[in-house]
């Protein structure tokens, strides 16, 4: 397999007294989509943020298209191609759709009306065509998710760190979201997604890396995953895939 | 060419005032009024459209005042070169108010109050230091030709006047439509989604603040120019850091015209009250608060925000009288 295009060697992050990411490593190779999995408070938006540029990790390294990036603020990231969406989306609350868009257009393109025309573009990759002129308030939960991928869609990155851009779907805004999600990649971006839905990391995903209390508890393809009792435990606590294997045995 | 038509009118409608009085009352009140205006669009193009609410943009009005003043009276410097070093000097020292509130990560009313303190330290420090003139502030020689910027008559200060709001409306409704522009009010909205998408985030409200400064330092030019003496209290006083947030607010923050429109109106209402009461000390302070609490409570868009809802009103009142047109989803 070629050179990775994101590899995060050994990163920790520590809060004062509180380790929230714990020496994980992982690798996004390109052209793929890389989910990373875990319960509530494993580190994943963190790990996520140390990525991205917002924190500068404690530990580690961070090598993104064969270059060291750790510690470089968001806005160098995004230059070189690093695209992230937030988990509580973040719209320009003040603006249209088209002009949230515009704002991550603008950075390859310095014209107002290039920007502007790019924005309806990305806009109908994602299926928000129709919204284009409302003001960013007005969206559903699921318009606030598609326009946090179309922002970052519009910087045109080339690795996209999606933080659970499902969340808060139903079932069938998520089967519209998953055909959205395989064209970007499709398309030649790599992808690495934190994801609570599983249906949709089994559907999407070459690899899925575990995180649990900060460090990577497993990994390897979504089958290989589903059937680890030490996930299965990570989830649902010490004993768990015993006590199922049991029951499902009485 | 959308949102340039009023601003064609508005400055259509005040060349025509020399034509039809050239009562100095008048020529005064709207050159006052114009003054303030200018100021307070340099307070809103870092306020209105970055967010970033200043409490000391005295301070840019101030270095420009004396930067012009202090060119004439110590260095003989030409009026008309004294009036562009006094920009240039604004906007020096917004880029470095800016720099270094900015780069500390200051926001909010944090970086209001980092603000109003550089003022009241230049104010302080105006008021003692030799070269201002210290406690006896600053003459300008009287020197009545256009070659030294000053006028027998008003009405030439006031088309001077007039011609700098409108290359500020003008600057400001260019910006409203770059990426500079686009990027300034992502920063607004939004910081941290304005990072993610590649926006250098110190880089704009720097960049901002230094254009600001610059248009709020030429209002300190042309007010060395008018009145010919400047001190302490008057170049660096809250005075004008209030007098350049309140027009903008009332007006209609990150509007192109608020800040003309909120100037002429709390100019008007400072002369009505004026006329009302005598010069009882201070009363105009107290209609200006209870305006700004009005408007803040009932009308957070200010002036302009309210014309725009009315627009919008009149428009669906419109629509509605006309049955056979389907109602807009």
């Amino acid at each position: 397999m070629a050179e990775p295009l994101l590899r995060v060697d050994a990163i920790s992050m520590r809060f004062g007294g509180l380790l929230a990411v714990d020496q994980a490593s992982f690798d996004a190779p390109a052209g793929r989509i890389s989910a990373l999995i875990g319960p509530n408070g494993a580190g994943k938006t963190t790990l996520f943020a140390t990525i991205a540029g917002f924190l500068r990790p404690t530990e580690g390294r961070i090598v993104y298209d064969g270059a060291d990036v750790t510690g470089l603020p968001p806005h160098k990231l995004a230059r070189r191609g690093i695209a992230r969406t937030f988990q509580i989306a973040q719209p320009f609350a003040g603006l249209t759709v088209r002009e949230n868009i515009a704002v991550g257009a603008h950075l390859h393109r310095p014209s107002r009306a290039e920007a502007l025309a790019a924005a309806g573009a990305v806009a109908q990759a994602v299926g928000l065509d129709g919204e284009l002129d409302k003001s960013a308030t007005a969206l559903t939960v699921a318009g606030c998710k598609r326009l946090e991928l179309a922002r970052a869609l519009a910087i045109e990155p080339r690795l996209l760190l999606l933080d659970e851009v499902l969340a808060g779907l139903n079932p069938s805004e998520i089967r519209d979201m998953v055909p959205v999600i395989r064209a970007i990649v499709d398309r030649g971006v790599t992808i690495v997604m934190i994801e609570h839905v599983m249906q949709a990391v089994m559907s999407l995903a070459a690899h899925v890396y575990v995180l649990a209390e900060g460090r990577i508890l497993a990994q390897g393809t979504p089958q290989q995953i589903a059937g680890d009792p030490r996930v299965v435990e990570a989830y649902l606590g010490r004993g768990a895939s015993k006590r199922m294997v049991g029951a499902a045995l009485e | 060419m959308k949102g340039f038509w009023p601003i064609a009118v508005a400055v259509a409608l005040l060349s025509a005032v020399p034509l039809v009085t050239q009562s100095s009352v008048v020529l005064n009140f709207l050159v006052v009024a114009l003054l303030i205006a200018l100021v307070g669009q340099g307070w809103n193009l870092l306020g209105g459209y970055g967010g970033q609410y200043s409490f000391g943009h005295a301070a840019f009005f101030g270095t420009g005042a004396y930067v012009t003043a202090i060119a004439q009276v110590r260095y003989g410097v030409n009026a008309w070169p004294a009036f562009a070093a006094g920009i240039v000097a604004g906007a020096i020292v917004g880029a470095v108010i800016g720099a270094l509130s900015f780069r500390s990560g200051l926001r909010g009313s944090y970086f209001a109050l980092v603000t109003l303190a550089f003022a009241e330290v230049l104010r302080i420090v105006a008021s003692v230091a030799p070269i201002t003139g210290a406690g006896v502030g600053t003459l300008i020689k009287l020197d009545l030709r256009p070659e030294a910027l000053q006028f027998q008559s008003r009405v030439p200060f006031y088309w001077i006047m007039l011609g700098l709001v409108t290359v500020s409306l003008v600057i400001v409704h260019a910006i409203e439509r770059t990426r500079f522009g686009a990027w300034l009010v992502a920063v607004r909205e939004n910081e941290d989604a304005a990072k993610a998408l590649g926006v250098d985030v110190i880089v704009i409200k720097v960049g901002a603040m230094t254009l600001s400064a610059a248009i709020t330092a030429a209002g300190g030019c042309f007010y060395a120019q008018y009145y010919l003496f400047i001190d302490a209290g008057i170049a660096y006083g809250p005075w004008i850091s209030i007098e350049a947030l309140l027009a903008p607010i009332i007006g209609g923050v990150g509007t192109v015209l608020g800040p003309l429109l909120g100037a002429l109106v709390v100019k008007a209402l400072g002369e009505a009250t004026k006329l009302m009461t005598g010069d009882a000390p201070g009363l105009d302070l107290v209609i200006y608060g209870s305006v700004l609490i009005v408007v803040v409570a009932f009308a957070p868009r200010g002036i302009a925000g309210v014309l725009g809802d009315l627009r919008r009103w009149g428009k669906r009142a419109r629509r509605a009288e006309t049955p056979a047109e389907a109602p807009g989803g």
